[in-house]
């Protein structure tokens, strides 16, 4: 009797242990990349599909990824080129980086560049994304030069939140006026770093692309 | 104001004001002198004799831990001789039953052969040849006279040749007779090696039954030796609970190791079934599961040794009626049997996500697909220890068993080391303070030392004036 008693207390430890107290969301990562297929930056985006590759190798299961384009409204869920919360099960996980592969290849391949760069767009739609997550590490990832070239009426001077966000720009790249004035370069990352840091989140730039693990260090 | 206003008199000279409060401060030291003395030499004593009282305590707490270490680890002495001498008795009881139970048939197997090889022997033995009858007759006929009859010749001549007749016959009855008798002793041969060999059998059980005796009188006689309570017995027995304890605790290590490898074996493809994402504090669902089921092993192991009375963690078990605990025998093993099946599927599990995940990365880094040769070998030997190792990890009562007995009276040891120690360290205390109060009064009448030269100076006047200027000086 005695034996029994035990060997149910045993067994209900293991369900409690396994199924209660689990705490998955808070400890996920969500990433956000935003892609600036705006001009001559178009032709960076193969780098930016090997980032998306080395973190589709990174991410864990019940890790959330978006892929999304910077075009000349991107405030907008059409601009999102692919998203996924990866299964908790490895192999699901997988085949699900599998298909999310397919689609930033099929991108890549067919992107065309836009007019306009609506950078402020995109940073407020991944915001509302990795919110809506819940995941407890928030990245965003921007691929662009950072030079911000709004439609006609699109109203993008306000400020913004980023709180728990830690926004990386990536491959920031000189134009040529940059060469011209190197201050014109400095005030565009100060500007939003600026941005960044009031709203509550935290600025990186990464212009070394060939050491891809720094990328989510925190 | 401050406090360096306040004790400046002279604001101009402050040397001069420190003289003079260095002078009042002296004045008023002396002054309470005997009372200060007093105060820091009974201080000390308070001190000393608590250090000392406290010393005591601790003492005494550690002889009566040491009595009670000394009883426990006789009374395990005491258990393990009468186990290991029950045993001994036991294996002599299987030893009498297997080699003596067949004496009485063997003794009188041994009988008959003796009878047989005693009516051998007397078939064997020769009886001369009865002379015949007519030996005499012959006698009488031989003295007739030879007269030169014919008749009597040709008498003799018969009689001679019968003679003759007769003794070859005699002989080649003898010769058979004898013949008869070699085949009889030869038969018997057979008869005196069986009974040999059948001497030598009992020979060697009874030796090995004196030897069994004597190991039997040593465990009594270690029996005797613990139940006296020699110190001896405690030394020799603390000190096999140190082996014990060390030897335990190496092996538990391995232990360890083979659990962490299992461990290994089977966090990844756990996350497949409880999610690779969840987290129980800071560690992950999976790892936890897998650990659990690592922990469920180890006690289904502890409980299969107990049952089956290898170890004796748990009376409870090992008092069980044999047919609960046999039924608990079956229980046990048939969960560990399950456990190390899954385990084994886990493991094979474990080798395709990882391939999985290695196509995956390779593909990402558009990287052809390496198949590596012989790739059955890692998954096949996976599976194979994710199989054992929880049979293996059954093991493991044995030496956490020898862990948990020994460490009682290794944690004794340590503790009546430390209380000795804290003994001496009060006793060492005690005496700095009832030495200290000499120190304090000498820095105290040190600092005091103009008050007291000229006290002395005004003591040596006064002892070395007349007593005439004394007495008119004091009256």
């Amino acid at each position: 009797m005695k034996m029994k008693k035990s060997f149910a207390t045993l067994l209900l430890g293991v369900v409690l242990l396994t199924y209660g107290c689990t705490e998955s969301a808070t400890r996920a990562t969500g990433v956000y990349m935003l892609m600036d297929t705006s001009g001559t930056y178009a032709k960076e985006l193969t780098k930016a599909h090997s980032i998306i590759n080395y973190l589709l190798g990174t991410l864990q299961p019940g890790d959330s990824l978006a892929v999304a384009r910077i075009d000349s409204g991107s405030f907008s869920e059409k601009d999102i080129v692919g998203k996924a919360t990866f299964n908790t099960r490895p192999s699901v996980a997988n085949s699900q980086k599998r298909l999310f592969e397919k689609k930033v290849s099929d991108f890549v391949k067919n992107a065309k560049g836009s007019r306009h760069t609506d950078i402020t767009g995109g940073m407020l739609q991944a915001v509302e994304y990795l919110q809506e997550t819940g995941a407890g590490s928030k990245k965003i990832f921007i691929f662009s030069d950072l030079e911000e070239d709004l439609k006609k009426g699109h109203i993008r001077d306000f400020p913004m939140r980023f709180d728990g966000v830690n926004v990386v720009a990536l491959n920031v790249t000189k134009l040529r006026s940059d060469n011209i004035d190197p201050r014109e370069y400095m005030a565009r990352l100060e500007a939003w770093q600026k941005r960044v840091e009031e709203g509550g989140g935290t600025w990186r730039v990464i212009n070394d692309l060939e050491r891809l693990e720094n990328i989510m260090a925190e | 104001m401050s406090m360096k206003e306040l004790l400046t008199i002279w604001p101009d000279s402050p040397a001069l004001s420190m003289l003079v409060w260095v002078l009042l401060l002296v004045t008023i030291l002396y002054l309470a002198r005997t009372p200060a003395h007093q105060a820091i030499k009974s201080s000390s004593r308070i001190l000393s004799r608590a250090f000392r009282l406290a010393s005591r305590a601790v003492l005494i707490a550690a002889g009566r831990l040491e009595r009670r270490n000394r009883d426990v680890l006789l009374a395990f002495g005491l258990d393990a001789a009468e186990e290991s001498a029950t045993r001994e008795c036991q294996r002599m009881d299987v030893a009498i039953r297997r080699d003596l139970s067949s004496y009485p048939a063997m003794n009188r197997k041994v009988m008959e052969m003796v009878a047989k090889i005693d009516n051998d022997y007397n078939c064997g033995s020769e009886v001369p040849p009865e002379p015949a009858s007519w030996i005499n007759a012959v006698s009488s006929v031989a003295k007739i006279r030879a007269t030169g009859d014919t008749q009597v010749a040709k008498m003799l001549a018969d009689i001679k040749v019968n003679i003759d007749t007769e003794h070859r016959g005699a002989i080649a009855e003898y010769r058979k007779s004898n013949s008869a008798r070699h085949a009889i002793l030869e038969k018997m041969a057979p008869s005196w090696r069986e009974t040999a060999q059948m001497l030598t059998s009992v020979d060697k059980a009874v030796k090995d039954l004196t030897v069994r005796t004597e190991v039997i009188d040593k465990k009594v006689d270690e029996f005797e030796t613990i139940r006296n309570g020699t110190d001896k017995a405690a030394r020799t027995l603390a000190s096999s609970s140190m082996t014990q304890f060390v030897v335990s605790g190496l092996v538990l290590l391995v232990a360890l190791g083979g659990a962490a490898i299992n461990f290994n074996l089977i966090a990844l493809p756990m996350s497949e079934m409880v999610g690779g994402g969840s987290f129980i504090g800071p560690y992950k669902t999976s790892d936890i599961a897998a650990m659990v089921i690592i922990m469920v092993e180890a006690a289904m192991g502890l409980y299969l040794m107990e049952a089956l009375r290898i170890t004796k963690l748990f009376p409870v078990i090992g008092t069980m009626n044999d047919k609960t605990r046999f039924r608990m025998i079956i229980v046990t093993f048939s969960i560990l049997f399950i456990l190390a099946s899954v385990e084994a599927s886990l493991a094979y599990m474990r080798d395709q996500i990882a391939a999985d995940m290695q196509a995956l990365r390779q593909s990402l880094v558009a990287v052809d697909a390496v198949v590596p040769v012989g790739s059955w070998i890692p998954t096949a030997g996976q599976m194979v220890m994710g199989f054992i190792l929880p049979f293996a990890l059954t093991f493991v009562a044995i030496p956490l068993e020898s862990f948990i007995q020994s460490s009682r009276t290794v944690i004794g040891v340590a503790a009546l080391g430390t209380l000795r120690v804290t003994a001496f360290t009060l006793r060492l205390f005690s005496s700095i303070a009832r030495n200290i109060s000499r120190l304090l009064v000498s820095l105290y009448d040190l600092l005091i030392f103009p008050a007291l030269f000229f006290d002395r100076l005004v003591r040596t006047h006064l002892l070395h004036a007349p007593i005439g200027e004394t007495k008119g000086r004091i009256s």
